[in-house]
């Protein structure tokens, strides 16, 4: 059974009286899983699931984060391999200099990052936002 | 963090720097500091001002919040020993703890700031039944907080006594106690608000220390990397290292034999996903006003956190090149000595005094930021939730906060007492294997994964919590190391006739952690969800992709 959240009625919690503010668990008095209904006329967060603009939503979030957190993942899990089974190889020093093979795999890392970093922000601002904005608003019922 | 080296270091003194100029530097940080403290108490007011900072903070000050929590002073002083030491080796360190923050921007940040109110219990019990998850998170995120914290006091009262010339138990005692009461003080006067501040104070005073510190060494090198690396190789000739390249490839600290190459192997992975599983880094993502916020501020944070462990990078090896890694272990606090000796080279006592002062900071935003973290926990999801069934009201609630503050202040003034002169440079990495095990695989199963129940859940958290501290228990950090050159116990416990462990590895994240996951699909295949359970995953999901209904800022 839904438990209610006394949380959600105290009167310095913001997030109360905003409308689709309903948490898991705060839906005394309401069906379970209700979310309230906006101007919008989507009833509840099932419904607003089945609508196809969250279901894009939903699929370009996953499509974005999922691929990107193996690439990093596998692009660690290699160089710590390497660092672990071939130390003679990361050890090699480049041309004349004391800089080494793994030096530079180990500077690659920070750059990865960095540059995934960026990517993400980037896509995140251009293109995730705008749809998630126009749902939110949608449910909220500000448009 | 967990870099390899002791912050429990001999109570004895460096015999450079003048104690007194490194006192009055402190005296000013905690003057400064408790001042923006007292200030930022005058608008907090509600539950979430005091626990999320009204929700007000922009992305970059948080980011540099962030920094400022996770940057602790076994990173500044221990990864630079590190690097100054073992050379490439410690360098691996830092490389795990940066990646780490991708896990974090991705995967976590903002879908967690939309789900969450206060802490991480509160996105975890989102669709299953409060009170169990909620306790089971609650555990785990004290059982994080109360090990790190330890580490972290123990280690400032070695630390602090070493960089203020205070000698003997009584003075680490006293330095401890100090510490204590100053975190108390931050955070029971200004709550989150308050602690951000001085996060963000501490941030911008470590990342500056390291740049001047970067750019000195490099100066005295001609600003040639390539000429720093070459110094550290003939310095550490000079004084004795058999094989001075090493320095330059992996191997001097972890070895090539096949169990010390899999616990390397472990500990990285207890890295990479520990630092996503966090309590105190977790709650860190409440105190902005939005999905898009919280993520900007995971961005200035890598920014901010890639950018310091470059930084020591330069510091470690300069070390090895100016003071040498012979002379850096034979001082007292070995390892952790490599950067204080180094500021001490280069700009003589005031720079020490500073980089002391800085690393002072470093723990006290550290210990506050977990205080708050653990204080959070016990008030809103353990007494609140769990214990009185959310019939509280919320000034109750922050009094008990308020209280638990001072409570586990005096836990930690004493564990860290206690565990002076202990060898607890483990606590951090069990930290570390408790949120990668207990708590991410949990994160991110009610985050993506819909079929989800309360049963995998709990099965998930205990068996990860369960495992990673038996397993570390059994293990030779615990008891039965040895050194085989003087015979002495490497362990926690020193009596070398006591010998309980059985499981070989350090770090036991590469059992715990998948063990973890797969428990939280065993548990969820063989439950049935809950009757509402499709219409509240349904919410999550919309809440967490949309932001639809997430707590927005405080207006004052």
């Amino acid at each position: 059974m839904p438990r209610p959240d006394p949380a959600r009625r105290r009167p310095d919690s913001p997030g109360a009286h905003v409308p689709g503010s309903s948490t898991g668990g705060s839906t005394a008095g309401r069906a379970p899983g209700s979310t309230p209904a906006g101007p919008s006329g989507l009833a509840t967060a099932e419904e607003i699931r089945e609508t196809p603009e969250f279901a894009e939503l939903r699929r370009s979030f996953r499509r974005f984060i999922f691929p990107m957190a193996a690439l990093f993942l596998a692009w660690y899990a290699l160089y710590v391999l390497l660092a672990a089974l071939a130390p003679d190889f990361m050890a090699q020093r480049l041309g004349g200099s004391t800089i080494t093979v793994g030096l530079v795999l180990g500077l690659g890392q920070f750059v990865s990052t960095f540059v995934i970093t960026m990517v993400y922000r980037s896509w995140a601002d251009k293109s995730f936002d705008p749809q998630a904005t126009a749902l939110r608003e949608r449910i909220e019922g500000v448009a | 963090m967990s870099a390899p080296a002791l912050l429990a270091s001999a109570p004895s003194t460096l015999d450079v720097g003048s104690p007194v100029l490194n006192i009055s530097i402190f005296v000013v940080f905690v003057v400064v500091t408790l001042a923006i403290v007292l200030r930022a108490s005058k608008s907090t007011k509600t539950a979430a001002d005091y626990y999320a900072g009204g929700r007000s903070f922009t992305g970059p000050q948080n980011g540099f919040a962030i920094a400022g929590d996770y940057l602790s002073a076994a990173s500044f002083l221990g990864i630079a020993g590190a690097i100054a030491v073992y050379g490439y080796d410690g360098f691996l360190y830092s490389i795990g703890f940066l990646v780490a923050w991708l896990v974090a921007l991705l995967l976590v940040a903002e879908l967690l700031r939309n789900t969450g109110r206060f802490t991480m219990a509160d996105v975890l019990s989102f669709r299953l039944r409060q009170r169990p998850v909620r306790m089971a998170a609650a555990l785990a995120t004290l059982t994080v907080c109360f090990f790190y914290l330890i580490a972290q006091m123990s280690g400032a009262g070695g630390l602090v006594a070493l960089l203020l010339g205070i000698e003997g138990l009584a003075g680490q005692y006293a330095v401890v106690a100090v510490v204590g009461v100053i975190m108390i003080a931050y955070v029971l006067i200004g709550g989150m608000k308050g602690t951000t501040y001085v996060q963000m104070v501490k941030a911008v005073l470590l990342i500056t220390g390291a740049v001047v510190m970067t750019v000195w060494v490099l100066a005295r090198f001609g600003f040639s990397l390539t000429a720093v690396l070459q110094g550290a190789v003939d310095t550490s000739a000079a004084q004795g290292l058999e094989d001075p390249e090493a320095l330059l490839g992996p191997g001097l600290r972890y070895g090539s034999s096949g169990l010390t190459l899999l616990d390397f192997g472990s500990l990285s992975l207890a890295l990479v996903l520990g630092t996503a599983g966090l309590p105190h880094v977790l709650m860190r993502f409440y105190t902005v006003p939005s999905g898009k916020e919280a993520r900007r501020s995971v961005v200035w944070a890598i920014w901010l956190i890639g950018i310091f462990y470059l930084l020591t990078l330069v510091l470690g090896y300069g070390a090895a090149a100016l003071v040498g890694r012979t002379d850096i272990l034979a001082a007292p606090g070995g390892v952790n000595s490599a950067a204080p000796l180094l500021a001490f080279e280069l700009g003589g006592t005031v720079l020490l005094g500073l980089i002391a002062a800085v690393a002072f900071a470093t723990i006290l935003a550290v210990v506050a930021g977990l205080a708050i973290t653990a204080a959070t926990s016990f008030a809103h999801d353990v007494y609140a939730s769990v214990l009185k069934k959310g019939t509280v009201s919320p000034d109750d609630e922050l009094k008990v906060a308020r209280r638990t503050v001072v409570v586990i202040g005096v836990v930690a003034i004493l564990g860290g007492m206690a565990a002076i002169g202990q060898n607890v440079a483990f606590l951090v990495a069990l930290a570390f294997a408790v949120a990668a095990s207990a708590n991410l695989p949990t994160i991110l199963y009610s985050l993506f994964w819909r079929r989800f129940t309360t049963r995998g859940a709990l099965w998930s958290m205990y068996g990860g919590l369960i495992s990673t501290v038996v397993l570390i228990a059994s293990s030779p950090v615990v008891s039965g190391r040895v050194d085989p050159v003087t015979g002495a116990s490497t362990s926690m416990i020193r009596d070398t006739s006591i010998d309980f462990s059985w499981f070989p590895l350090e770090n036991p994240g590469i059992v715990t952690i998948p063990l973890a996951f797969f428990l939280g699909w065993l548990g969820s295949v063989t439950s049935r969800p809950e009757p509402d359970h499709d219409a509240k995953a349904a919410q999550m999901e919309v809440r967490a992709l949309t932001g639809a209904g997430s707590e927005k800022a405080v207006q004052h």
